[in-house]
């Protein structure tokens, strides 16, 4: 073989715009950009998931509230206030850009993205930025209608935030199931039914009735679902108050999820980024 | 000037299908080098190996001076890749997608804006900041170029940059590609299954065909290989019996039967066409049609591989 051309700048002429390696926080950025700008565009991924737990949040309590209520020694349990968590995990589980990377590998976008200079990680961490924004952003509908039907928050403005931060972790938490489906096989199909996660965590745990009125068998399902300690975090503060034992498991129920799920996803990605 | 592309038994296995089986080439920084051949012939493998889309399976291949298995940062740097199809995302407008892809190769903002400007000739002004699943076929593939051209690589690979394009859009597709190499020195790396656009682009042609380079060199050095003339004839009737009468005059130097075709290559055209006639004639064919013509790379490719290239439309 004979010598290659040389790249060096020396060898370009000096008023030419050229590459450089952006950095991590810049291609993150970036990559994020594009998902948020996207949100609006696309309606119909955060319609449904205003709309579905709003009606089951509507009917649980038209169904269950008296019922829930008027169980004897159960005089102040506040039912709308028990099911509004229940209808914020609902909402905000399983919302993610995944069918949108699954579009973008058939499309051959993501290779177009794979041959930029960007960090492969971004190329994840990026989109995950834009759900954790999406699904804060579609916890506030529900909450507003948990105000108009009378739910207060025990712990103030500051309960509200970290309320809506827990279900925004949670359901970054949640997305890397589908990321990695959607990276192991590129298939659309492979992704919808990661939907089928949804309701082992959603129903198996204490999302319509409290944790001590479920019969055993659910009850030592519920004991292992991280959900039912996430739904009791929630529930503490928006009826309790800083009750910090019951908020730290729901944060390291979490955490133990996100290790799972961003485990899968980064492995998923790193298959299908290392040019086999 | 150095090579800005060097590959050395270059190959690709996908379990126990060989997309490529062994391929060199040497591309001249500057140099707009055509990588002609028919559909699934190992083309776009080739490309997705040298712009570290996909590790070869064997061989090594060295892309402006870097490794393509050890150094695919620094390539990812400085060429600029435009994929068979325009892979773009369609929620997104044209300035959008420029914009990402500058920020993605390290530029700041005044230069994104800058280079939208300089590359907004390619994309029709009006469309720039609309949608892009309002773009035709031909304006995609536009955005997709400009989308590859944002930080001025030094090296640009087109991969079949004109396929399924009307008329008007491969010309103009074929303007900018002369343009760049021309006005900016851009080395190119073109593959496509079009011989004209071969002939009308390339410096260089490489042919391949079922994953090996079975020919390459200048457009007018290959076409040379096959002969100064080429007389088609298109028979009705025993078309083996026609080649075996034509291949015996003294005239002939190459004959490649193609269907009911036979390319039939001459030193002297003029002076062959008459004794041809005669020999097909007396071989008791029926000659539909008798055209004398200079060689095309369609015939070089017939030569080199035994038939001719099938196209998409």
């Amino acid at each position: 073989m004979t010598a290659t051309t040389d790249l060096s700048d020396s060898a370009r002429p000096a008023d030419v715009i050229r590459a450089r390696p952006s950095g991590f926080l810049s291609d993150l950025f970036t990559i994020a950009g594009r998902g948020l700008r996207s949100i609006p565009r696309e309606p119909e991924v955060f319609i449904p998931a205003i709309f579905i737990p709003a009606f089951f949040f509507i009917v649980n309590i038209g169904a269950l509230q008296d019922l829930t209520e008027a169980i004897p020694g159960n005089s102040d349990f506040d039912y709308r206030a028990f099911q509004m968590p229940t209808a914020i995990i609902f909402a905000v589980t399983g919302i993610s850009r995944a069918p949108g990377l699954v579009t973008d590998i058939q499309t051959g976008y993501f290779d177009r993205l794979l041959l930029t200079p960007t960090r492969r990680v971004p190329l994840l961490l990026g989109l995950q930025i834009a759900d954790f924004v999406l699904v804060c952003a579609l916890t506030i509908p529900v909450i507003i209608l948990g105000f108009i039907l009378g739910v207060g928050f025990e712990t103030g403005i500051l309960g509200f935030v970290f309320f809506v931060l827990m279900a925004g972790l949670w359901g970054l938490a949640f997305t890397g199931f589908p990321y990695a489906i959607a990276l192991k096989t590129g298939n659309p199909a492979a992704v919808a039914t990661s939907f089928i996660l949804f309701f082992p965590f959603a129903f198996l745990t204490s999302s319509t009735v409290p944790f001590e009125r479920m019969t055993g068998w659910l009850q030592t399902i519920a004991r292992f679902n991280p959900l039912t300690y996430i739904l009791d975090a929630m529930r503490v503060v928006l009826s309790d108050g800083w009750e910090w034992a019951t908020i730290g498991k729901g944060l390291l129920a979490i955490g133990i999820v996100f290790v799972i799920s961003q485990s899968l996803a980064m492995a998923a990605l790193r298959g299908r980024v290392n040019q086999e | 000037m150095g090579n800005a592309i060097e590959a050395e038994g270059l190959g690709r296995s996908f379990g126990e299908v060989e997309a490529v089986k062994s391929v060199d080439i040497e591309v001249a920084d500057g140099e707009i080098y055509g990588f002609l051949g028919p559909n699934g012939a190992g083309k776009s493998t080739v490309v997705k190996m040298l712009t570290t889309l996909l590790k070869p399976s064997r061989g090594s291949a060295r892309v402006l001076g870097h490794d393509v298995a050890t150094a695919a940062d620094k390539i990812r740097l400085d060429i600029g890749v435009a994929l068979q199809d325009a892979s773009l995302d369609k929620k997104q407008s044209g300035r959008e997608i420029l914009r990402m892809q500058g920020r993605l190769y390290g530029l700041t903002k005044p230069e994104v804006d800058k280079r939208i400007d300089e590359l907004a000739h390619l994309i029709e002004f009006d469309a720039i900041d609309r949608m892009v699943d309002t773009y035709s076929g031909g304006m995609e593939r536009r955005l997709d170029l400009a989308a590859s051209l944002m930080h001025n690589p030094r090296l640009l690979f087109l991969d079949e940059p004109t396929t399924g394009l009307d008329p008007t859009s491969r010309a103009f597709v074929w303007q900018e590609v002369k343009r760049l190499n021309e006005e900016l020195g851009t080395t190119i790396f073109l593959t496509t299954q079009y011989l004209e656009e071969a002939d009308e682009l390339a410096d260089r042609v490489g042919i391949i065909n079922a994953g090996t380079l079975v020919g390459e060199g200048s457009p007018t050095e290959l076409k040379s290989e096959v002969g100064s003339d080429v007389i088609v004839a298109r028979v009705t009737g025993n078309v083996a019996a026609a080649e075996a009468a034509v291949a015996a005059l003294e005239v002939v130097d190459h004959i490649d039967p193609a269907g009911d075709e036979l390319v039939i290559s001459v030193t002297n055209g003029a002076a062959a066409v008459s004794p041809v006639a005669v020999a097909l004639d007396a071989s008791g064919v029926q000659v539909a049609e008798l055209t004398l013509r200079t060689p095309t790379l369609d015939d070089v490719f017939l030569e080199l591989t035994g038939a001719r290239i099938e196209v998409d439309a």
